[in-house]
């Protein structure tokens, strides 16, 4: 295993490894309440908070979590990170709060929290696990970002409440549909595999002809 | 099969006695425990402070002009300004009602929710009992489809529909109206949403209606 | 229309589990490429969120009642212990089921599907009968949904496809058309 340094841990999470747009992870609240910019930050910066308060934790109770019960007790400490920060949520925004409804209760279930502490947070120290929290949280958040952007100004034509193309625009309203969801994640994923490929440096691309001349040699 | 589970569990090493993951899961639950309700009981008197604010807004939105408001309890199978001590008012059903400056009665505001197309529909709507008039409508939540079922909020036309109507309410297409009292033109393409938000005032009418007539019969203050 | 009757094809069709309300995407991404697996990893899911929606009826109706608060760590817990209990009991009686599902089985328990038909169910105030048509309904539409997809993706491995597009991007561009479809059940009911 390579050393990554500290700026590793912190910068891998926002676009490299990307836990949405390059680990696919956390599908449900990213299709589901992108339609709105608003609702996106809310539900990034709880997802963040859970992220980052969970990982801490479990990093710190690393070496007295059995085995056996790792998982269960990793959701028994996200849940109860949920569950604050749905009464904080609750508190403070309550119009957002009441648009996110159970989708705040279904970060327990984000694939993406539970992948850090099985993947990471288990492993290292507090400080490692802060920041990997931090940039995976980050990450979360620039992906929702985006795909509210995209849908909110197509599909209402505001940003944020605001209108962006003045008062005659028709809205797609597919964007901030079910469908608009799917297709806007999946061009979105297909435009950056598509990137990815362009800079890949061509001998890296295995070609069919290359392995059989392999194995031919080796018979002879 | 079994024995080749059971060899692969041993190669894992000598496995954690079961008290030790027990009790470690229960402080783990404990702790949670106590940490929520910590926040909980924090956190509780802004969620109410909220919530009531919310639903005065609700309140004077649909009966606007008010000078004094109260809230009346159903308790009993009556309405009572005041429940006797001891019974919790969280779970009693509340009908609003307000005073203009004159101490006239404006009217009732009523709450309902019923099951929409895709989620729950609450609404807040004002009643003239003596007119027996629905006097205004507003959507306080609702999921529909946008586009389609959210009409029941968008479309202007619509929410106006239900100022000023006759009770019992009928929702009619569009064009199919007789032009008699008490019709509403339903959202063509949310002809189900709007039917329940007609149906939500109408169960609610049926419901509270006597008690209404009752409490204002015994002289209700 | 029955109340009963229309959670049960509102659940299953109107607003289907995964194509339009978004739960059970993990699965749906991830297993949907055999249709042999899709309805193993269906009906699974099918049994496990009817159990889940009994528990949950009783544990909204008598336990939780004084602590609204606990609700999401009991439900989490009693989850993580009904998939615990399910995966014993087929590892007994399959075991070739149980080797055929594999990882999938443990991760029912972070499937959305699951913990989102608890919520769904409790912020909607259903009874028990409409808890229950709401899981049989969803688990149904759940399996239709992972069905449709993995049988597009098995014709599709035979098509000759851009490498370009092979990826999680495709799919979800397929089921976003799906999710069009779906939503023509708009207009199921006139009344």
């Amino acid at each position: 295993m390579t050393h990554a340094t500290a700026r590793d841990d912190l910068l891998k999470g926002l676009w490299k490894d990307n836990p949405v747009l390059v680990q696919t992870l956390g599908m449900c609240p990213t299709l589901a309440i992108t339609n709105s910019v608003e609702n996106g930050i809310a539900m990034g910066v709880a997802t963040f908070f859970v992220l980052v308060g969970s990982s801490v934790l479990v990093s710190s109770l690393r070496k007295l979590i059995p085995n056996e019960i790792r998982i269960t007790a990793y959701i028994v400490i996200i849940a109860t990170f949920v569950t604050v920060a749905d009464m904080v949520l609750q508190a403070v925004v309550p119009v957002i709060h009441k648009q996110l409804g159970a989708f705040i209760a279904l970060i327990v279930v984000n694939c993406i929290i539970l992948a850090r502490q099985e993947a990471f947070a288990a492993k290292n120290t507090v400080w490692r696990s802060f920041l990997d929290a931090v940039g995976m949280g980050f990450g979360f958040i620039i992906a929702l970002l985006l795909m509210c952007a995209i849908r909110e100004v197509l599909g209402n034509g505001t940003f944020l409440g605001h209108s962006v193309f003045g008062p005659n625009y028709e809205p797609w309203v597919i964007m901030v549909l079910p469908p608009g969801g799917f297709f806007t994640l999946g061009f979105m994923l297909l435009a950056i595999a598509a990137w990815s490929r362009r800079k890949a440096p061509r001998p890296l691309r295995a070609r069919p002809h290359d392995v059989t001349l392999q194995t031919q040699k080796a018979v002879v | 099969m079994s024995e080749h589970v059971h060899a692969a569990a041993t190669e894992l090493g000598p496995s954690v006695s079961p008290f030790k993951l027990i009790s470690t899961l229960s402080v783990f639950g404990a702790v949670a425990g106590l940490l929520i309700v910590v926040v909980f009981q924090a956190t509780q008197p802004a969620v109410l402070r909220n919530q009531a604010a919310a639903t005065a807004a609700a309140i004077t939105e649909v009966l606007p002009g008010g000078a004094r408001y109260q809230t009346l309890f159903e308790h009993d199978g009556k309405l009572v300004a005041e429940v006797p001590a001891g019974v919790d008012t969280v779970p009693l059903e509340k009908v609003y009602t307000a005073f203009d400056t004159a101490n006239e009665r404006l009217g009732y505001a009523i709450i309902g929710t019923e099951p929409g197309f895709v989620d729950n529909i609450k609404l807040i709507f004002g009643y003239d009992a003596g007119a027996k008039q629905v006097l205004g409508m507003l959507v306080i939540e609702q999921k529909e489809t946008p586009g389609l079922g959210d009409k029941i909020v968008k479309d202007t036309a619509f929410v106006n529909g239900f100022t000023r109507v006759a009770t019992p309410l009928r929702g009619v297409k569009i064009g199919a109206g007789t032009g008699a009292s008490g019709e509403i033109d339903m959202i063509t393409g949310a002809t189900i949403s709007s039917r329940i938000t007609i149906g939500i005032i109408n169960h609610q009418l049926e419901r509270l209606q006597p008690l209404i007539e009752a409490y204002e019969k015994a002289g209700g203050a | 229309m029955g109340d009963v009757l229309w959670v049960f094809v509102s659940s299953m069709l109107v607003n289907n589990f995964t194509l339009i309300m978004f739960l059970g995407l993990c699965p749906f991404l991830g297993v949907s490429n055999k249709v042999e697996t899709g309805i193993r990893m269906g009906l699974a899911d099918i049994f496990v969120l009817v159990l889940t929606a009994i528990a949950v009826s009783f544990l909204n109706r008598f336990v939780l009642v004084s602590a609204p608060y606990l609700r999401l760590i009991a439900f989490i817990v009693v989850i993580a212990s009904l998939v615990q209990i399910v995966e014993m009991a087929i590892k007994k009686l399959s075991p070739t089921l149980f080797r055929e599902l594999g990882i999938y089985l443990p991760l029912i328990t972070t499937n959305c599907a699951v913990l989102g038909l608890a919520m769904f169910q409790t912020s909607r105030g259903y009874n028990f009968f409409e808890g229950l048509a709401f899981a049989l309904g969803g688990g149904l539409g759940l399996m239709l949904a992972l069905v449709l997809m993995a049988s597009i993706r098995e014709h599709l491995d035979l098509a000759s496809v851009p490498s370009v597009l092979k990826g999680v991007g495709f799919v979800l561009v397929l089921a976003g058309t799906l999710s069009l479809a779906f939503m023509g059940f708009a207009g199921l009911f006139t009344s």
